[in-house]
């Protein structure tokens, strides 16, 4: 079939790939665009390790053709902070020992970064209601949850003191 | 002023046992930078996949692939016939049978691997497996090990049906071995003349590790230099390198293994499957990297299930509760082929920890295995060896004498423990249990959660739903579990012949920092973290200096891997002992510098004093140059050490759990008000970790009690192939727990450590069990059978009437 | 999992999608958020040599409230619908219902209108709309018709939607009525064991009007006319919520699945059934 110019701004880095239409975005992201921290776990969306931000909104990329993010802008967990300066999330989750296998991490902490967009001080229960998409079979979820909410925490205070 | 720094801040600046260390590991994959198997990408890789057989039971009548390999870019089909040449149509299991790779005549479970397409890649491979055609005749289907086991229908044709199998003879074509263990006779005369006689029998539902990561690999073999790389999801990478040089017939040393990141393993990721023999294979042929990842459905399909037993138990007791003898006999179904990962000489794993933390003087086990059209394997999914089995039959068998005697079970448990002063205990089948304080456990755990006030509460909701005031009744769980973990001594362990010992290797730099390799290997434990800390502790260098590699089998020293909670008990104790060669080299270079004699110098945190004279010291980094850079009279240069672990005997963590919940009995859904977990795996080497792995093992414990199932129709297919119908919990479905500890430290392992990351699903799964089935005590309930699903124990409510 | 190749179109107005649907009959299909047809597709379950994206189709968004008419378009996701306040404020129950839809990713794809023109028994969006009396409007290359949302489910995913058409809107009256959308499911992203919408309004002390339907309790959604008549006129106490049940209990046809047996499905369907109806009444 016609493969087409892929065109996407990840991480705020535009990329164009050749794709053939039925390439998901999770194949494109990981393998022609260098983006290996989503993983692929179900394949049927339910487990969220592909995770990805497109266009402010959470999405698995394991079920959306690439053809559909044409020209969209991508965030994975490689856009969210850098060595030198980790996201408070990517922070809170080391402190709090909110990962072990790390393989769901990468899909939690951007669904994550995400839920905290749209509600910057949720409660516990709508945490965990919000990453309910997304799959973890080692921590049990209580230091994610916890994670998260001492993420929210830190965040508020930091725009508090800017204000 | 100068700062004072204190022994405190230097015990401090070890970050050694008992600290609750942040991870080394997150900061890679916080950043989506950890390495697994999927994630390598190598010039010229190819894509293997799968043609799987849609039938259970059904014989092959042809293949044609001509369609497949005239797709443009399809380089082979691998079928039987194609391995047969080299001997590897079927490989050995870890149980002592065989395997078909690839299907050899017949099909014997849907999803069997029936052959092996590689292509340029993953999207040509996929379409040419759709172009390979088979034609089946079917076969009757065999899902149930009972009828198995009169069935006429042969389904293991390769096997003569009169010769032994690997553990004994076999009574039937269909059966496998018969396993047994105690005194039958004995056990059944005292069961015969007991006061109080409790039955029943339990089925403990197939289920399956299902690692967020499926299982995967890349093969690369270098024609150049003869060189074979296999990377993949191994949980016993030293262990896959030699079971692939003695089927290659490539030398062991041209054999290279690694275990990158793995995306957890509960199991699932102990055994050989078709995938990596055939990209073996793929790779040797082509020249080129060959890479396999199946996909979930695969991975729930046909990669290594988890239990599958039947169980029926015998309970005898005095009038006064005093348990006299316990009987066991388990049906094992293990499906097509018997690839259990248990040591060898235990078919049925440690199921004859059966006795529990209880002091029985009398038991007996046997144990059936038997052949079913249904996937094979049979791991340890985030347990010792059957140890989930065992434990949750002994809990339930409490369960069911304390009903029996009309007796509350708390109290049941009380009077049979094990006492504090009878460790070492050796059980009637056969283990010398370690150390434990059970009591003050069980009195700790009771009196947290107000067991005298819960079960008012619940008699209390009992009269309530009588009144119809409440359609919820409450539950009130427990479990008190004794594991069985670090296999274990090479006396009587071993996997294919390999003891199970493990090691570590740890190289001091001249700066006093270091590298420490060990056989095991994380697969999000947290090794690279822990074993720094046990190391730390044992040499006086900071844990932050010290680097821990797992995982390549060229580097690292030779080890059995990481299941059954061996890693802390096997390798963390090979840990300490190389940190004390450490020692006794750097006491006598410490001797030498500061001019004392040997024995007058002792270790203090992280440097070696003169006794009597604190003043006087070397610190190890001061030490670590001198070996570098001082020619010492008498000892070579250098620091460095190995130690291979055989330990003398497993350890036994234990602990208490309490689980509350609320039962809608109208529609069956359970609510988890309340859990609370005591856990004493001994010697606590990262607090922060151990708490991580009980919320991990008590979820996984929550999925199998309330539904998680490898479920078969009659036909042999797979029922719950994908995640929307085999249950992995989410954020949503999984309460907050409460954690609490005490220490009974091993007395025989160097640092008295026991692992811990199994306890929680070994004591969870029948503490959650407990609790559906304890709030339908009070209305007559005695057992129903896991999972506990929303309409099984909605039928437990039907059956008892309280829809009426 | 990989799809078999197709051929990708995105036109920009339904116009152009109609005569690729036109040129190219069953083998075209249109994708709205995908999350059925994706992984039917990755299944080899769906065979679609040419796609149709919907997603640059203007007219297809947006959720508009005009004199108590709501208007959605079919490209509108369950996210939107959560976060639409108009939305809440014209018809609570949308928000209530959406929420137990899937999980947050899947909402942020999952569209009206593939939920209710899909036609899986599964869905949730269906038997709402029935319970809203809701119409779709439908555009083929004859133009555009309007059909009820009561009359549009013939069979597991069989629908009136003629192969070559696209549900273009949906279309129902803003409701003050008492609301309530009940579902049992095994764990989040589950189909429902059962589930059931209930709009319930008061007249004084009694009930005025009711709309009562259900979801994957038969190979279509279930409006239950029976139900609605038993509620009227009572004021909805303990046994005019037994005759609802039983009423809506004689309308539904479930299936045995990994969820469980017939019975137990019927039994739960009945409690949810009158959960949902004393939660609507509490709330007329």
């Amino acid at each position: 079939m016609t493969k087409q110019i892929i065109k996407l701004t990840v991480n705020g880095e535009e990329q164009e790939v050749l794709a053939e239409p039925r390439e998901l975005l999770i194949y494109v992201l990981r393998e022609k665009m260098g983006m290996k921290g989503p993983h692929v776990g179900c394949e049927t969306s339910h487990c969220g390790a592909c995770t990805v931000e497109m266009d402010g909104k959470s999405v698995k990329s394991c079920t959306m053709f690439a053809a559909q993010a044409q020209g969209a802008e991508i965030t994975t967990i490689e856009g969210l902070g850098t060595p030198d300066n980790l996201h408070v999330l990517q922070e809170n989750f080391k402190e709090h020992h909110g990962l072990q296998c790390g393989y769901c991490t990468p899909g939690m902490i951007t669904r994550a970064h995400r839920l905290l967009q749209e509600n910057p001080n949720p409660t516990e229960e709508e945490v965990r209601f919000g990453i309910a998409g997304n799959i973890c079979r080692c921590t049990g979820y209580q230091n994610i949850v916890k994670s998260i909410l001492s993420a929210a925490a830190e965040l508020n205070a930091a725009k508090e003191a800017a204000q | 002023m100068k700062d004072e720094v204190t022994r405190d801040d230097r015990v401090a600046n070890l970050k050694g046992l008992g600290c609750s260390r942040k991870r080394v590991e997150d900061a890679r994959f916080t950043q989506g930078k950890g390495n697994y198997v999927d994630d390598m990408n190598l010039p010229g890789m190819l894509t293997g996949d799968f043609v799987r057989s849609p039938y259970a039971h059904a014989r092959i009548t042809s293949i044609n692939t001509d369609a497949a390999m005239a797709l443009d870019g399809v380089i082979a089909v691998l079928t039987a016939k194609d391995l047969e040449p080299l001997g590897l149509h079927w490989m050995p299991t870890l149980a002592g049978d065989k395997q078909m790779v690839l299907a050899d005549g017949k099909v014997l479970f849907q999803g069997q691997e029936v052959a092996f397409v590689v292509a340029k890649d993953r999207y040509i491979a996929s379409d040419a497996v759709e172009l390979v055609e088979v034609e089946y005749e079917e076969l009757p289907v065999i899902v149930d090990p009972f009828a198995s086991m009169k069935s006429d229908v042969v389904l293991r044709e390769d096997l003569d049906p009169t010769a032994p199998g690997a553990h004994g003879p076999r009574k039937h074509h269909n059966h496998i071995f018969t396993w047994e263990v105690g005194d039958e006779d004995g056990t059944n005369a005292v069961i015969d003349d007991a006061d109080i006689v409790a039955e029943e029998s339990m089925y403990y539902h197939r289920t399956h590790p299902c690692p967020l990561e499926p299982c995967g690999c890349v093969a690369s073999m270098d024609k150049v230099n003869g060189k074979l790389t296999l990377w993949g999801t191994f949980q016993a990478p030293h262990v896959v390198r030699t079971v692939a040089s003695l089927l290659s017939g490539i030398e062991e040393h041209n054999i290279r293994v690694v275990s990158p990141d793995i995306g957890g393993g509960f199991g699932n990721k102990v055994g050989v499957y078709p995938g990596y023999v055939c990209s073996i294979v793929a790779s040797i042929v082509t020249g080129v990297p060959v890479k396999w990842v199946e996909d979930r459905m695969e991975n729930l399909m046909s990669t290594a299930f988890a239990r599958d037993y039947w169980m029926t138990g015998k309970i005898s007791a005095t009038k006064e509760g005093k348990i006299t003898g316990l009987h066991c006999h388990v049906t094992a179904d293990h499906g097509a082929f018997d690839a259990c990962a248990d040591p060898t000489k235990f078919p049925a794993g440690f199921m004859n920890i059966c006795t529990g933390s209880y002091d029985i003087p009398i038991a007996y086990l046997g144990v059936d295995g038997v052949y079913t059209n249904k996937a094979p394997g049979g791991v340890s999914y985030r347990c010792s060896f059957r140890v989930t089995e065992a434990v949750y039959f002994i809990e339930r068998m409490i369960e069911v004498l304390a009903i029996e005697m009309n007796m509350d079970s708390a109290e049941l448990r009380r009077i049979n423990f094990i006492k504090k002063e009878q460790f070492p205990y050796n059980s009637a089948l056969g283990w010398e249990y370690d150390s434990g304080d059970y009591h003050t456990a069980w009195d700790k755990a009771l009196k947290a959660v107000d067991y005298e006030g819960l079960r008012k509460e619940q008699a209390e909701r009992v009269e309530a739903f009588k009144r119809g005031e409440t359609r919820t009744i409450m539950g009130i769980g427990l479990s008190f579990f004794t594991e069985i973990v670090g296999a274990g001594p090479v006396k009587n362990c071993d996997i294919l012949g390999m003891g199970m010992f493990d090691s570590c290797e740890i190289r001091i730099h001249p700066t006093g920092s270091a590298i420490a390799r060990l056989g095991t290997i994380s697969q999000g434990q947290g090794h690279a973290t822990t074993f720094a800390q046990i190391l730390a502790s044992e040499i006086g260098i900071s844990a932050d200096s010290i680097t821990i590699e797992e995982g390549d089998t060229d580097t690292a020293p030779y080890g059995l891997g990481t299941y059954g909670s061996r890693s802390t008990p096997v390798a963390g104790a090979a840990a300490a002992m190389v940190g004390r060669k450490i020692r006794a080299k750097a006491q006598m270079i410490a001797a030498y510098l500061l001019e004392v004699h040997d024995d007058d110098v002792e270790f203090d945190v992280d440097r070696f004093v003169v006794k009597g004279a604190p003043e006087r010291f070397k610190t190890m980094g001061e030490i670590a140059y001198a070996a570098y850079n001082q020619a010492i009279p008498g000892i070579e240069p250098g620091l460095e050490a190995v130690s291979y672990y055989d330990p003398p005997n497993m350890t036994y963590p234990f602990g208490a759990y309490v689980c509350v919940m609320d039962i809608d009995v109208d529609t069956g859904v359970p609510t988890i008000k309340r859990f609370y977990a005591l856990d004493d795996c001994g010697t606590r080497i990262n607090p922060m970790v151990i708490e991580g792995q009980i919320h991990g093992g008590l979820t996984e414990a929550l999925a199998v009690a309330l539904g998680q199932e490898i479920a078969y129709d009659d036909m042999g297919n797979c029922k719950t192939g994908t995640l929307m119908d085999f249950f992995l919990p989410t954020a949503w479905e999984v309460p907050n727990y409460e954690t609490d500890h005490t220490v009974t430290p091993s007395p025989h392992h160097p640092i008295g450590a026991k692992g811990v990351g199994e306890s929680p699903h070994v004591g969870g799964v029948p503490c959650f069990s407990n609790a559906v089935q304890d709030a339908f005590r009070p209305f007559g309930n005695r057992h129903t059978n896991m999972p506990h699903d929303h309409w099984r124990i909605w039928k437990t409510a039907n059956d008892l009437g309280l829809h009426d | 999992m990989i799809p078999a190749a197709f051929e990708y179109h995105r036109p920009s107005d339904i116009a152009g999608a109609l005569s690729v649907l036109a040129e190219h009959g069953d083998d075209a299909r249109v994708l709205a958020g995908g999350h059925s047809l994706i992984p039917m597709m990755k299944l080899r379950m769906a065979d679609v040599p040419h796609l149709i994206d919907l997603q640059d189709i203007d007219v297809l968004k947006g959720i508009k409230i005009d004199g108590g008419t709501v208007t959605i378009g079919a490209m509108v996701t369950q996210h939107e619908i959560i976060v639409s306040d108009a939305l809440f404020a014209a018809a609570p129950i949308m928000r209530e219902a959406a929420l137990q839809i899937a999980d947050p990713q899947v909402r942020y794809m999952g569209t009206i209108g593939g939920n209710v023109a899909n036609g899986d028994p599964g869905n949730d969006m269906p038997g709402l709309m029935q319970c809203l009396d809701a119409s779709f409007v439908l555009e083929g290359a004859d133009g555009t018709r309007t059909t009820k949302a009561r009359d549009f489910y013939e069979a597991a995913y069989m629908t009136e939607r003629d192969d070559e058409e696209i549900l273009t809107h949906i279309v129902f009256d803003a409701t003050t009525a008492g609301y309530a959308y009940e579902k049992q499911k095994r764990k989040i992203g589950d189909y429902a064991t059962a589930a059931c919408a209930a709009l319930i309004t008061k007249d004084g002390d009694t009930v005025a009007s009711a709309s009562i339907s259900m979801t994957n309790l038969s190979d279509v959604p279930v409006f239950s006319e029976a139900a609605n008549a038993a509620l009227v006129g009572t004021t909805c106490d303990a046994a005019a919520v037994k005759a609802a049940v039983a009423a809506a209990l004689e309308d539904i046809d479930p299936t045995e699945d990994n969820r469980g047996p017939v019975e137990f499905k019927m039994h739960v369907a009945g409690i949810i059934i009158a959960r949902a109806i004393e939660r609507a009444w509490s709330r007329a």
